[in-house]
């Protein structure tokens, strides 16, 4: 430090460099991000070799196999679906159209439990639709299994095909209509130029909504369970749980690191370095052609078969649920018990969000005016807790916070003879910090994505024409990063909304949400008391859902979704 | 270098307005957390000196309250903080608290959770007359570390219209091949299907216990990871005969009594039905020692009905009635290994299901 030629005072910094918190604080904040982790990688360096082997001899095939083919399942599923659906809406003008346009994101509020849970109550063997079919043709009537990896396929397409589906959406949103008529006049159809053209061009933003998607499927715990399809998640659960080998968990927690890393490198196969560039400005869109007859109502037909299962069978089923339970006057309905729940939630899910938010925009800085390679690093590491289960991020805070705990208590004992009690462990704080760890990549690469825009050439650019700092930073930054942390705190808010496991673990005494009231009550099968609070949840995940899909449609020059998302995970990958 | 980065963030104005979000949010939390949410740990010595109470970590939860925990408070002034949680993270976070637990008194379902919670030095020995004549010692831990509140059972369901009660006699018979497809079971990964197959070891043995589970696979019986839809598909006619905790048909009988879905007590001619437990006990590092044995001591007695009853369990002691509708399925003879054996077998157990390929 003392060798470095003293900054020269009199001139004014370059104003890019004022916004962020410079390499020690963004390198401090990734390393408490990424500490959790560690935790969980310093337990995989004694590997429980007795439980190793016993799953290596029994499930372990069957689990690796039924994960790789969720993945690839579900990889095809919500890629045809989020991409077909957003070109339809785009390209195609048919009845409905401008409802279906927003309608189509709603599964995202759905938790992927409700789903599977609703899914398998109705069309199970017992369940009224197959009892209906029984009714009519007799008892031999045959009736594809809900009860295997299909059915998980389509329960988890369904709640997941909306992360496409936007970004792909935002994608052709934005193409120019320069290019795709080009492709036409050089003789392309129609059909042939959204191959050649559209889709390569679009296809960054597929592959990011493609790898949040396979990520969430890849640590699901509910389907798989409901669903019997034991894949690497439910076999963490099942060693912990029911061999008490919380060890050889966290081992098995770096399996599924594996399979989030593969996912992350076709990612970035998928990507591939090339940068596109598009003729014309961007002021005129894709010109959406109208469709008649029988082609029309098929749209249409198409859009309302994905909404119907995978959004209004779940929430009718649980409006049913939540009448019965007026009627019966159960506790919890609309009483004040509930709106306790129900402001826990929204109360925590809004401040971790806000923190989430602002250590995004800090590490995004940060990473901007770096040229260093461990910052990078340091944050990658920093985002890497999306692709863990909850419980075993939640885990790594827990073991993290109560030895912090400890060692407070130990110091204050020795210098003041007194203990200070918990301070981080089951408190608010702790919690939020879980949270963060957990869900980081979804703040951070939105933020990102709209930040990379701020070249410094505008800033250069701004200050020439005469504009001061303060006024660049309020008309060029502010206004270009909004978009970007607005979309992140919304997909933010949804998943802290539904998150369970760190939750329960990690919660304040006495401390529930709703969320925790769905698990306490679906745990037991009590359906119809946990039918409010899902219903709830899905609810209040829809209001920033609604508000989304207004900043993607109704700005057409910025990129409202992390499109960037996954490719600087690989990235990571790379490093390490 | 980086000192003179860091100062400038003063001047930053997004990142000074994200700490003041920060700063807001947690405030935001804070406050509205402490507003009347039962206290946290800094709070709590003050509390605890001016009123009565006993903190709670209890895994059993049927109902967003406790009604026994509220009848317990009118009764006696105690008021009983709670924080509903899974077994194996409730015990994770007993450890890692340590000495600062805020909880008295650890309940669970399952004698295998209270097992694993005293091995690990969670739970203490109590010297309690009440509890001790209360609750039988079949029922309860060896050094009294923990006491058994309920009593569950485990047994056969089958459909009335397509099987005959006579055809039925134990579990070990369901292994045999005239039960070929007509069987509902729950996957392994649930902590009932342990237990069973726990007490299945230690009244027959690993081997033979691993060839009656593996007669029961060569079945090829219909996995449904919850015992609810089991009875709604034994009814619908998915499957014949299933093994199911009682209280969930007591649940669906409760609200429709014509359901044709009957229990048989297995196992009579031997050594009974499988049974297992949820309880509770103190915990190691518990400050409120008194109120919690307290209350122990009132849900062994007076509390029984209402802490088993409204989940249709059997109460643990048995000098008390059971719900009318349990009643109504006569007494049967329960298997009275001790509770505490489960817990040492239940890894062994799910080995052993693993090995067998059971779901």
């Amino acid at each position: 430090m003392t060798e470095t030629a003293p900054h020269p005072e009199s001139s004014p910094k370059p104003l890019r460099q004022r916004l962020g918190g410079g390499p020690a604080l963004t390198l401090l904040i990734a390393t408490l991000l990424a500490l959790p982790l560690g935790v969980v990688v310093v337990a995989m360096l004694t590997p429980t070799v007795d439980v190793w082997q016993h799953i290596w001899a029994t499930r372990l095939p069957e689990m690796l196999t039924n994960t790789a083919i969720l993945v690839l399942g579900v990889g095809t599923g919500t890629a045809v679906l989020g991409t077909g659906l957003a070109w339809l809406v785009v390209a195609y003008r048919f009845p409905g159209r401008a409802l279906f346009r927003w309608l189509l994101i709603l599964p995202l509020a759905m938790p992927t439990y409700v789903l599977a849970f609703v899914f398998m109550s109705t069309f199970d063997f017992a369940g009224p639709v197959q009892s209906a079919l029984r009714a009519w043709f007799g008892p031999d009537v045959w009736f594809p299994d809900v009860r295997s990896g299909t059915g998980v396929i389509i329960v988890m397409t369904l709640v997941l095909y909306p992360y496409v589906y936007l970004l792909a959406r935002a994608a052709f949103h934005e193409q120019s209509a320069v290019t795709f008529e080009a492709a036409q006049t050089l003789g392309d159809s129609r059909r042939a130029a959204f191959f050649r053209v559209v889709l390569p061009l679009a296809r960054p933003s597929i592959a990011a909504g493609l790898t949040l998607a396979l990520m969430e499927a890849l640590t699901d715990i509910g389907a798989v369970r409901f669903l019997n399809f034991p894949t690497i998640t439910d076999g963490i659960f099942r060693v912990w749980l029911g061999m008490g080998e919380r060890n050889a968990a966290v081992e098995l927690a770096g399996v599924l690191l594996l399979f989030a890393l593969v996912v992350i490198l076709f990612e970035r196969r998928m990507r591939g370095r090339a940068r596109y560039y598009q003729a014309g400005g961007r002021d005129r869109g894709i010109v959406p052609v109208q469709l008649s007859g029988r082609a029309a109502w098929l749209a249409t037909g198409a859009c309302t078969l994905v909404l119907g299962a995978a959004f209004f069978l779940p929430v009718s089923r649980l409006v049913a649920w939540v009448v019965t339970e007026m009627a019966k006057g159960a506790p919890g309905v609309f009483d004040a018990l509930y709106w306790g729940f129900a402001r826990n939630s929204l109360m925590l899910s809004g401040a971790a969000t806000a923190v989430a938010v602002s250590v995004a925009l800090i590490l995004a800085n940060g990473v901007r005016l770096s040229k260093g390679r461990s910052v990078r690093l340091g944050v990658r590491l920093a985002t890497m807790g999306y692709a863990m289960p909850g419980a075993v991020v939640a885990f790594g805070v827990l073991v993290l916070l109560s030895s912090v705990d400890h060692a407070l208590n130990g110091l204050s004992q020795q210098f003041w003879g007194v203990d200070v009690g918990l301070l981080l462990t089951g408190t608010a704080v702790g919690l939020i910090y879980a949270y963060v760890v957990r869900f980081m990549a979804v703040g951070y690469y939105s933020v990102e994505a709209s930040l990379e825009k701020v070249t410094p050439s505008m800033d250069d650019a701004a200050r020439t024409l005469g504009a001061s700092s303060s006024r660049v930073l309020r008309r060029i930054h502010l206004p270009l990063v909004r978009v970007g942390m607005f979309t992140g705190a919304t997909l933010l808010f949804v998943d802290m909304m539904k998150e369970l496991p760190i939750t329960l673990l990690l919660r304040p005494f006495g401390y529930d949400t709703l969320s925790v009231w769905v698990w306490q009550m679906a745990s037991e099968s009590l359906w119809a008391s946990a039918s409010l609070p899902a219903l709830t949840i899905v609810v209040t995940g829809l209001i920033p859902v609604v508000l989304l899909s207004h900043v993607a449609t109704s700005t057409r020059s910025t990129k409202p979704l992390p499109t960037g998302t996954t490719t600087q995970l690989a990235d990571s990958v790379e490093a390490l | 270098m980086w000192r003179s980065d860091i100062l400038s963030v003063r001047a930053a104005i997004p990142i000074r307005s994200a700490l003041l979000l920060v700063g807001a949010a947690l405030l935001f939390t804070a406050c509205g957390g402490s507003a009347d949410t039962p206290p946290g740990e800094a709070e709590s010595t003050s509390t605890r000196d001016s009123e009565q109470v006993v903190y709670v970590y209890s895994g059993r939860h049927y109902g967003l309250m406790e009604p026994a925990f509220i009848q317990f408070t009118q009764e006696t002034g105690i008021k009983v903080r709670f924080t509903f949680g899974k077994e194996a993270e409730l015990h994770e976070r007993l450890l890692a608290e340590g000495r600062f637990t805020p909880a008295d008194l650890l309940f669970t379902v399952d004698a295998g959770n209270l097992w694993l919670a005293a091995r690990d030095g969670l739970l203490q020995p109590i010297e309690s007359e009440i509890l001790t004549s209360n609750i039988p010692v079949h029922l309860r831990d060896p050094e009294n570390q923990w006491f058994a509140l309920s009593v569950r059972a485990r047994t056969i369901m089958y459909s009335t219209e397509r099987v005959d009660p006579d055809e039925l006699s134990t579990y070990e018979d369901l292994a045999d091949p005239r039960w070929q497809g007509r069987l509902c079971l729950r996957p392994s990964t649930k902590v009932y299907t342990q237990s069973i197959v726990a007490s299945l070891i230690a009244a027959h043995g690993e081997t033979e216990a691993e060839s009656i589970v593996a007669g029961w696979v060569a079945n090829e019986p219909v996995y449904i990871d919850s015992d609810t839809r089991i009875l709604k598909a034994l009814e619908a006619g998915e499957c014949d005969v299933a093994i199911a905790n009682t209280y969930y048909l007591g649940r669906i009988l409760n609200e429709n009594p014509d359901f044709a879905v009957k229990l048989f007590w297995a196992n009579q001619d031997d050594r009974g039905v499988h049974v297992n437990i949820s309880g509770g006990g103190v915990t190691t590092h518990a400050r409120n020692v008194e109120n919690a044995i307290r209350l122990l001591e009132w849900l062994s007695g007076p509390g029984q009905n209402l802490f088993a009853d409204g989940n249709f369990e059997y109460p643990a002691n048995p000098d008390i009635e059971p719900h009318p509708l349990l009643s109504s399925w006569g007494s049967f003879k329960e298997d009275s290994v001790f509770a505490n054996e489960f817990g040492r077998l239940q890894a062994d157990a799910l080995r052993l299901l693993d090995r067998t390929g059971h779901e």
